[in-house]
């Protein structure tokens, strides 16, 4: 009987993607402004007549569009292949053409490998000396920390806007204004402040002027639009060394012929998240807070990583104790639910999350995490799917586990 | 199912490879062992239950494995053998394939069981990824733990064989005593450990195992 009413109680099985912060599908009508370029529109913008000057007309619209949804002037809109080489593009070309200024840069150690990789890269062979600032035990980095490790050769300051993992927020209006405020007491043009904001659009306010900033990365395969494209702001007095050489696209900052299908995808992408940003911000926050309020209600020995409200609209990051990330994560996909872990055994180097070590917790807390990142195709009954599939697996995992972890991580 | 490939041996195979066009090398083997484990204790082990434990591997390596045995005294056969595990999709499988392993037909004897290794279980599984290799399959450690466990309470205290040092690299015949010392004089990452012992130079293929040594040693000595 009892067997019965379970099976009359269960839903069907259902497909829910939850890994929206690695990446998500394109959107219909990206696909819609992307498919002129895939079919007709084949010219090299670079080229001396129609089918190249059509197409150069399109990309120039495109930067317009998403100049104006930064609020910045086209012509610091610089495209490049995604967040991963904006951000080396602000790094390492921002450093090394302004050494002579000096060599030291601030950061945290919260930030994406894209970032952490360039900076060790200039500490390590460029002579460039780097300070990480400590999140508080939520992963958000304040502007006293960063007012505090500020020197007369700090040359770059580079923040996140939300971290990938946990979504923690920053508040980098008050870093930016903070990096200024130093900048107009020493009265010099350094350092300047690069904010990762991949995660940000179509989610946060991405206006550069409002938020203080110099230089800021966003990417498309994260907003509903082709992968491979993104671009950084750099603000019209920013000077940088190009990364690679061969071309005087994009300024000659990022030689080689455009991602045009790309560039063309990733403006109307870009439009689309900012047109539906605010509605859709309040309705995931909403589905949001409903997983993460049942998952800890009913599912004894769990921990929600990062902050409650200061965190994205769509991102869920529970450690579950004892278990390990990979093996639920596993589990989960058998039944349909994908999501994405924060454990080694799922990453190359075999490392578990450098963000949830950063936050000060142990490595069994790392391996158990899971996160779940909601998406424009979210509805309520894929949360309610999750949390009628999860504690069982969940369950059956700590009955093999021999682990248990100390109560003050969950308590 | 989206990982389903069939792996031989998972030679040379990662969690994903671009040139073998496979993205995930869990055999329908492996799977029907991590979905359906067999042997497992789903309870704390009751007094007496159990004549021999043996343990390997900590929560922060990633892996932590404990089996239990009940050996018969009469034949030092493993009549019984449960476990419990902290780890991945690989970790639960390759314990649940041993445990059925040293129990199949009437139970090994102790001292086969003692020679088990680590490839004896991937081939039963269809493969599995090299990098997982390395780091997931523990029962054959934790087997030999507990053999020694179970001489030890039976005093046969001549039978306890202290695992000797292991080859890790074969090209620079580095063992796993020389990625300890190493740590221990302070080299902490894989660089200042191939700094001090050529290790994995020439053979880049032995670099995670050695990688999770070093995380192993790391965690034992400096926590």
């Amino acid at each position: 009987m009892v067997f019965f009413l379970y099976l009359s109680g269960t839903m069907e099985a259902r497909e829910v993607y939850l890994d929206n912060a690695a990446t998500t599908p394109i959107d219909s009508r990206v696909a819609a402004a992307m498919e002129p370029f895939i079919n007709t529109m084949y010219g090299n913008p670079s080229s001396f007549h129609m089918r190249g000057k059509e197409v150069r007309d399109a990309i120039d619209d495109a930067r317009v569009v998403v100049a104006g949804v930064l609020g910045a002037r086209p012509d610091e809109v610089v495209f490049t292949s995604g967040g991963t080489e904006a951000n080396n593009l602000a790094i390492l070309g921002f450093a090394r053409k302004n050494k002579q200024h000096g060599t030291h840069i601030i950061s945290a150690r919260t930030e994406h490998p894209s970032v952490l990789e360039p900076l060790e890269h200039l500490a390590k062979h460029e002579g460039f000396e780097v300070t990480y600032v400590d999140t508080d035990a939520f992963g958000c980095v304040d502007q006293e920390a960063v007012m505090a490790a500020l020197r007369e050769d700090t040359i770059l300051v580079t923040v996140m806007y939300a971290n990938n993992e946990i979504g923690t927020i920053s508040d980098v209006k008050k870093i930016g204004a903070a990096v200024r405020k130093f900048r107009e007491a020493n009265k010099k043009a350094f350092p300047v402040f690069h904010t990762d904001a991949c995660q940000a659009v179509g989610a946060l306010e991405v206006d550069v002027q409002k938020l203080n900033v110099d230089m800021m990365s966003i990417n498309s395969s994260k907003i509903y639009g082709p992968k491979g494209v993104g671009a950084l702001y750099v603000h019209r007095s920013i000077r940088l060394q190009p990364t690679q050489f061969g071309g005087s696209q994009e300024k000659r900052l990022r030689p080689g012929t455009e991602n045009v299908i790309g560039i063309i995808g990733f403006c109307e992408a870009v439009k689309i998240a900012d047109e539906e940003r605010e509605q859709e911000s309040v309705r995931l926050t909403k589905l949001r807070d409903d997983l993460i309020e049942r998952i800890l209600k009913e599912i004894p020995k769990t921990r929600l990583n990062g902050h409650k409200e200061d965190r994205l609209p769509n991102n869920v990051n529970i450690s579950f104790m004892d278990i390990e990330g990979e093996a639920l994560l596993l589990y989960l996909d058998a039944k349909g639910v994908f999501a994405a872990t924060g454990s080694a055994c799922t990453s190359a180097t075999l490392d578990p999350s450098h963000v949830i070590l950063a936050l000060g917790l142990p490595y069994e807390v790392a391996h158990g995490s899971i996160r779940f990142s909601l998406g424009r195709s979210t509805t309520k009954e894929d949360i309610d799917y999750v949390i009628e599939v999860l504690p069982s697996l969940v369950e059956k995992l700590r009955k093999i586990s021999p682990v248990r972890v100390d109560p003050k991580y969950f308590l | 199912m989206t990982y389903i490939s069939k792996a031989k041996n998972g030679a040379g195979g990662d969690v994903s490879s671009q040139d073998k066009k496979q993205s995930w090398f869990y055999t329908d083997e492996v799977k029907d062992h991590f979905f359906h484990p067999r042997n497992f204790l789903d309870r704390d082990p009751k007094e007496g239950e159990f004549n021999a434990m043996g343990k390997v591997g900590s929560p922060a390596c990633g892996d932590e494995l404990k089996i239990w045995l009940v050996v018969d005294k009469a034949s030092e056969t493993i009549t019984d053998l449960k476990w419990k595990t902290f780890g991945c999709g690989s970790a639960i499988a390759s314990t649940s394939m041993a445990s059925v392993m040293a129990t199949e037909n009437g139970g090994m004897k102790l001292e086969d069981a003692r020679k088990m290794k680590p490839q004896d279980i991937m081939e039963r599984l269809g493969g599995l990824p090299q990098r997982k290799f390395h780091c997931s399959v523990l029962c054959d450690k934790a087997l030999r733990s507990a053999i020694n466990d179970y001489y030890r309470r039976s005093e046969q205290f001549e039978k306890i064989e202290v695992e000797a040092k292991r080859v890790i690299d074969p090209v620079s015949k580095v063992t796993d005593h020389d990625i300890e010392e190493a740590v221990l004089e302070g080299a902490h990452t894989l660089e200042l450990v191939q700094q001090k012992t050529k290790v994995g130079v020439g053979n880049p293929g032995v670099l995670p195992a050695v990688e999770e040594l070093i995380r192993f040693y790391k965690e034992k000595y400096f926590g």
